[in-house]
């Protein structure tokens, strides 16, 4: 039975969402959930693809959401030299349908409440300070009070403008993505595949990552400014029809990945941006599984303290906690993406050619940074702040 | 004015995401352009991942997804 008021409203079911739920929730105080959908972790708009590390800071790895796990990434360059790299910690491949049901429940379980179809379309306000939201279920215009809402409210958020803060992504910095499951598609399971280049995918990457040996998730990303010549569709129809013509295509998704550092401003009175909401992706792989549940996380926990402590400017925490948690490296990660996106056909084969020479053993993420942005002393300093130390 | 070609949207979001003025309304399953606030800068337009949002010059009224 849903109350008028909580102590702390999440809109959004996502990974961001739920952890946000769960932190708050697991201090004590009241908790309630409005995913948009029918469906919590469905229809999945995401590659799939983290690391071990950052499911099980949050989560036990288990089959039931784990596809296949990664031990190796394949660059492609232009002119098909291949750069295999072994990864020094696994990665998966997920079921983001279960997975992010499985992270529901972990939520349900802490003590919050959940509520699906639930449409929330506007903020109710004290003053300046946001005090619940409205939204719409079964037809029927409803609101919810709160002290504190924590807006997960994904790419497409909406909630944080009402409260005044600028989330707004300028095209250009936004990844324009679409992708395919398909089958008939032989991969090899262990490996995920990057594709680089004019035709795979300009300003972004093309990717394969396998959900079995026979099938995969088939997508990319572009710039806004690629986007607007031709489609991230188009550039998808083109690959397949040159290398998979046999295909089937399973599901299709499309989505926008906001390839920038956080907002500058993640909280206002009474209100909390997470996840892609908040712009928490990482702004140079465009993943965003992980740092949205460490954002969340943050920000659920900071919410409950400052039910708890009667204290709700403790809420700008949240700020600094992140900021010092990834949000420093997520800028730091942002200056080397604007350091290689613009990069040529030509460039992306040479640094293939160099990371080729080197031995296999010396062949890791971290050096082909190095080679690649080897005219660019500063940003090499920033390669070795987040690939060479821990 | 910018137009939602019926049955291709996939309800993604990245046109919510890059629209300066708020001006898109995107719920689970229907996207309507919310033409009063809407400036026709058309960045939803270059966004869009597969095609679904058109700039039409001569403004015939917009197309809800849904319709």
């Amino acid at each position: 039975m849903l109350k008028s008021e909580y102590d702390i409203v999440v809109v959004g079911a996502g990974p961001a969402g739920s952890m946000a739920a769960r932190f708050a929730a697991e201090k004590g105080v009241s908790v309630l959930v409005l995913e948009k959908d029918r469906d919590v972790g469905y229809p999945v708009r995401c590659g799939e693809a983290v690391s071990k590390a950052g499911i099980e800071e949050f989560i036990p790895s288990d089959p039931k959401f784990i596809a296949t796990v990664i031990n190796k990434f394949s660059f492609v360059a232009p002119d098909g030299s291949e750069v295999i790299i072994p990864l020094e910690e696994e990665g998966y491949i997920l079921e983001r349908r279960i997975f992010d049901y499985e992270l529901a429940k972990t939520a349900a379980k802490a003590g919050a409440e959940i509520l699906t179809r639930a449409y929330v379309n506007g903020l109710l306000f004290d003053g300046d300070r946001v005090a619940g939201v409205k939204y719409e279920f079964n037809g029927e215009r409803k609101e919810v009070k709160s002290k504190i809402v924590i807006a997960a409210d994904g790419v497409e958020s909406r909630v944080g403008r009402w409260a005044g803060l600028k989330t707004h992504v300028d095209f250009r910095d936004m990844e324009s993505a679409v992708q395919i499951t398909a089958a008939n598609v032989p991969v090899n399971p262990d490996t995920c595949y990057f594709y680089f280049g004019e035709e795979f995918a300009p300003q972004g990457y093309f990717w394969i990552f396998p959900k079995d040996n026979n099938s995969a998730n088939i997508g990319l990303g572009i710039g806004g400014g690629m986007n607007r010549k031709k489609s991230a569709r188009k550039y998808l129809n083109d690959f397949m029809s040159k290398n998979y013509p046999d295909a089937s295509v399973l599901t299709t998704v499309a989505g926008g990945v906001p390839c920038v550092p956080t907002l500058d401003e993640i909280v206002a009175p009474g209100i909390m941006l997470a996840g892609d909401a908040a712009r928490q992706v990482n702004p140079l792989s465009g993943g965003g599984i992980a740092s949205g549940m460490i954002g969340g996380s943050i920000a659920g926990a900071v919410a409950g303290d400052a039910v708890l402590n009667n204290n709700p400017d403790y809420i700008f925490e949240y700020q600094k906690k992140w900021n010092d948690r990834l949000g420093k490296r997520h800028r730091i990660f942002d200056r080397i993406k604007n350091g290689i996106y613009n990069f040529t056909d030509r460039q992306f084969n040479d640094i293939a050619h160099a990371v080729l020479k080197l031995p296999e053993d010396k062949r890791s993420l971290g050096n082909i940074f190095k080679i690649a942005l080897v005219n660019k002393p500063k940003l090499l300093i920033d390669v070795a702040k987040v690939f060479f130390t821990k | 004015m910018i137009e939602v070609l019926p049955d291709k949207c996939d309800f993604c979001g990245c046109c919510v995401g890059v629209c300066p003025e708020d001006a898109i309304e995107l719920k689970e399953a229907e996207i309507i352009i919310i033409e009063k606030t809407c400036t026709n800068c058309a960045k939803c337009v270059w966004s869009c991942p597969i095609e679904v949002l058109v700039f039409n010059r001569n403004g015939v009224g917009n197309t809800n997804a849904e319709k």
